[in-house]
C-alpha cells in the first residue's frame, strides 16, 4: 500500500510547472508589458529621488512632516534619522527601497482598494477570496519568487510583484472590513434622501471607512518594507542589497548598518503615514 | 387624495415570499410563517390613508412592524405585494412599483426621514450634515444652500454651532440636526422613525413641543413610529396601533382610549391618564339627546334648570325654576374662569374642544355645570359631574 502510494505520485509541482511554460509561451507579450510599465514606474521615481539633491530632500521631508503632524520632535526625528542613513553611506539604497515600498504600494491601493470595496458589497465574493488571500499570506515568499522570476526576467519587477502578492492582502481586507462596518443608519440616510450607488460610495461609504482604509495602506507599506531583502535576492535595487551581500560574504558590519538603514526607514514611514490625531472633538 | 396610503400591503423578509403569501392569505399568524417558510413576515394586510397636514402615529411594541411600513413609504423596505401611494407633484405613485429615477426624485424632494439613532454623518460638520439632502441633489450653488441650511438651523435653534461636528453635540441637539436636515429638503411628508426614543425624557418632552409647534408653522404630513402611547396620544391626529404586522385600530386618541378595538389594544390603553387626551366631545351629553321644552333645553333631571336658545341654536339665558340666571363664559385652553365672573355665574359656557382636564379645573373652582358650545357657539352639549365621571372611567352608552 505505501509503495503504491509512493509509486503513484500526483505530479503537482509539474503540473505547476506546465502551467507556467503555458504562460511564458503565450503570454509572453503581457508579461513583458507589465514589466515595461512597473520598471519604468520605479526607475522613473528612484531617478526623481536621487535627482533631488540629498540634503534638500532631507529638508522637504522634515517641511512634509511639519505640516501633517506638527511636531517638532517629530520632524526632528525624522531629518536625523536620515541625515544618519547617508552618513552611513547608504542614501541612494534607501532611496531605491524607498521607491520600491512606494510603488509597491500604489499598486497594493490601485487594486487592493476597489477589491476590498467589491468584496464588502458581495458577501460571495469575499467568501471566494478569502482562501486566496490566506494563501498569498501564508505561502512562502520564495515558491512564488521562482515564478515571478520566469515570467518577469530579473531586476526590480520581480521584486515588486512579490512584495505586492505579499502585502496587498492587508489593503483588501482592510477596506473590507471598513466598508462593511458602516452603520446600516448612515446606509439608510444615504438612501433615504435619495443617494445614488456612486454618492453612496463617496458621500458614506469611504468617508466613514477611510481610517480603517488608511490603516490598511500603512500596513501595506510596513509588509512592504519587509519584503525589501527578499527583493534583492531577484536583483531589485536598494538596502536589500548590501544585507544580501554581507550574508554571502559573512560581513557582520556592512550587514549591520543596511539592516539599520532599513530599521530607520521603517520607523519612519511608520511614524509619518500614522493619521495625525483626529480633529479635536472640543473646538 | 391622501398624501400617503396603504392599500393592503404585505412585507416579507426572506427568500420564500411566494409560500409566505399563501400563508398570510389563509391567515397565520407570524410564528406559523416562519415555522413554516423561515420568511419573517413584515406587516400583512396593512390599509392606511394619511391625510395632508395630519400627524400620524403608528404605534406598536417593538417588532410590531410599525418601522417596517414606515420605511416602505420611501422604500427602505420592498412590498411584497399592494400599493403605497405617495402624492409626488400632485399625483399619487405607486412607490413600490415606480422606477428607479422616480423613487429618487421622490426621495430629494417629497418624502424625507428622521432616524432613531440620528444616522447623522460624523465626519461632517453640522452644516454639511444639514445641507446632505440638498447636496445629492446637486445642481445648486453653495451659497444657496448654506442660505436654506442656515434657515433650518435657525428654526430648530442650532445656529451658534453651525461648523461643531456632531460628536460634539448632546443627543438632544443631534436629533434636531436630523430634523433640520429633514425640514432642508422642503419635503412634504416627513418620515419620523422613533425620533425621541434614544433621548432622555425631559429633552423628549421637550422636543415633542417643539415638533408640535414647528408643525403648526410649516404643516407637513408626519408619519411618526412610536412605541411610547403618551407619545401617540401626545403628537398624533390619527393613530394606528400595530400589533404582530397587522392594525388592530386606527382612529383619533380618542377612539383608542374609549373605544379601544380588541384585548390587545384596552391592555395598551389601560394604564393611561385620559385627562390629556378626551375633550369634551368625547364625554359630553350631546345637545341633541337633552330633553328640550319648545325653544329650551333641559338641563337638569327635575327639569327645574332651563337654556333658552335664539333660532340659531345659541344659549342665550338660563332660567332658573322662573329665576334669571346668568351665563359666563371660560377660556377653555387652560380651564380658568374670572373668579368674580364664576361667583355671580350659574352656568359655564366652554368650548366644545375642552379638555376633561380643564373641565375638571373648572367644575372643582365654581361646582358648577358646563355648556359646551361649538366654534359658531351654538350648543354641542352638557357636561356635569356625570359626564366626567363616565369619562374618566372610560364608559360610554352607545
Amino acid at each position: 500500500m505505501y509503495d503504491w502510494l509512493t509509486e503513484h505520485k500526483i505530479p503537482l509541482g509539474l503540473w505547476l510547472r506546465d502551467f507556467v511554460d503555458l504562460l511564458t509561451t503565450h503570454g509572453q507579450g503581457f508579461f513583458d508589458f507589465v514589466s515595461l510599465v512597473l520598471g519604468a514606474l520605479i526607475g522613473g521615481f528612484t531617478d526623481a529621488l536621487l535627482w533631488v539633491p540629498p540634503l534638500l530632500l532631507i529638508a522637504l521631508f522634515g517641511l512634509a512632516a511639519w505640516l501633517v503632524h506638527r511636531s517638532i520632535g517629530l520632524v526632528v526625528f525624522i531629518v536625523g534619522a536620515l541625515l544618519l542613513v547617508t552618513n552611513l553611506g547608504y542614501w541612494s539604497a534607501t532611496m531605491e527601497t524607498l521607491s520600491l515600498v512606494i510603488c509597491a504600494t500604489l499598486v497594493c491601493v490601485v487594486v487592493g482598494v476597489p477589491i476590498g470595496i467589491a468584496a464588502a458589497h458581495r458577501p460571495w465574493l469575499y467568501t471566494a477570496i478569502r482562501p486566496i488571500l490566506d494563501l498569498m499570506q501564508t505561502i512562502p515568499t520564495f515558491v512564488y519568487l521562482i515564478p515571478t522570476l520566469v515570467l518577469f526576467g530579473l531586476g526590480a519587477v520581480p521584486g515588486l510583484i512579490s512584495t505586492v502578492i505579499f502585502s496587498i492582502p492587508a489593503p483588501i481586507r482592510l477596506t473590507h472590513l471598513g466598508i462593511s462596518s458602516v452603520p446600516p443608519a448612515l446606509y439608510e440616510a444615504g438612501k433615504a434622501f435619495g443617494a445614488t450607488k456612486t454618492q453612496l460610495l463617496f458621500k458614506v461609504e469611504l468617508p466613514y471607512a477611510l481610517p480603517t482604509i488608511m490603516a490598511g495602506i500603512t500596513q501595506c507599506i510596513m509588509l512592504s518594507l519587509s519584503m525589501v531583502v527578499i527583493a534583492a535576492l531577484v536583483g531589485a535595487d536598494g538596502l536589500g542589497k548590501p544585507v544580501v551581500r554581507a550574508l554571502n560574504s559573512v560581513n557582520i558590519a556592512m550587514g549591520f548598518e543596511a539592516g539599520l538603514a532599513i530599521v530607520v526607514l521603517a520607523i519612519v514611514l511608520d511614524r509619518v503615514c500614522k493619521r495625525p490625531e483626529r480633529r479635536s472633538r472640543k473646538g | 387624495m391622501p398624501a400617503v396610503e396603504f392599500r393592503n400591503i404585505d412585507i416579507v423578509f426572506g427568500a420564500d415570499q411566494k409560500n409566505a403569501l399563501r400563508l398570510i392569505d389563509e391567515g397565520r399568524s407570524r410564528d406559523e410563517i416562519l415555522a413554516a417558510t423561515g420568511a419573517v413576515l413584515g406587516a400583512a394586510g396593512v390599509s392606511l390613508a394619511i391625510e395632508r397636514g395630519e400627524i400620524c402615529v403608528l404605534m406598536g411594541l417593538s417588532g410590531s412592524g410599525k418601522s417596517t411600513i414606515l420605511r416602505a413609504i420611501n422604500r427602505l423596505n420592498e412590498v411584497a405585494r399592494g400599493e403605497v401611494l405617495v402624492e409626488h407633484n400632485g399625483t399619487a405613485i405607486d412607490v413600490a412599483r415606480c422606477d428607479e429615477n422616480t423613487l429618487r426624485d421622490i426621495r430629494m424632494h417629497t418624502v424625507s426621514m428622521v432616524f432613531q439613532q440620528f444616522g447623522l454623518l460624523p465626519w461632517r460638520t453640522v452644516r454639511d450634515n444639514v445641507g446632505f439632502g440638498l447636496e445629492l441633489r446637486g445642481g445648486m450653488s453653495a451659497a444657496e444652500r448654506n442660505r436654506i441650511v442656515d434657515e433650518k438651523l435657525a428654526m430648530v435653534g442650532l445656529t451658534n454651532w453651525s461648523e461643531k461636528y456632531t460628536n460634539e453635540l448632546s443627543g438632544g441637539m443631534q436629533q434636531r440636526v436630523g430634523l433640520a436636515r429633514a425640514f432642508a429638503t422642503d419635503a412634504d411628508i416627513l418620515l419620523m422613525d422613533e425620533p425621541f426614543s434614544a433621548l432622555d425624557p425631559l429633552i423628549r418632552d421637550k422636543l415633542q413641543d417643539e415638533l408640535l409647534d414647528l408643525q403648526r408653522r410649516i404643516q407637513k404630513t408626519i408619519v411618526f413610529v412610536s412605541h411610547d402611547l403618551d407619545e401617540a396620544l401626545k403628537l398624533g391626529n390619527k393613530i394606528a396601533i400595530m400589533e404582530g404586522g397587522r392594525i388592530v385600530q386606527a382612529g383619533t386618541a380618542e377612539d383608542i382610549l374609549l373605544r379601544p378595538a380588541t384585548a390587545y389594544v384596552a391592555e395598551f390603553v389601560k394604564h393611561m391618564n385620559p385627562l390629556n387626551v378626551l375633550r369634551g366631545t368625547a364625554v359630553m351629553r350631546p345637545a341633541a339627546s337633552l330633553a328640550r321644552q319648545g325653544d329650551e333645553v333641559v338641563l337638569d333631571r327635575d327639569g327645574r334648570v332651563k337654556v333658552k336658545m335664539d333660532a340659531e341654536g345659541r344659549p342665550v339665558s338660563l332660567d332658573l325654576d322662573g329665576r334669571q340666571g346668568v351665563l359666563a363664559a371660560a377660556d377653555g385652553e387652560a380651564g380658568l374662569i374670572d373668579d368674580k365672573l364664576a361667583h355671580d355665574a350659574d352656568c359655564i359656557v366652554a368650548p366644545v374642544d375642552l379638555k376633561l382636564k380643564a373641565a375638571i379645573e373648572l367644575k372643582r373652582h365654581t361646582d358648577l355645570p358646563i355648556l359646551l358650545v361649538d366654534s359658531l357657539g351654538r350648543l354641542a352639549g352638557l357636561c356635569d359631574d356625570d359626564e366626567i365621571y363616565r369619562g374618566l372611567l372610560r364608559r360610554l352608552d352607545g
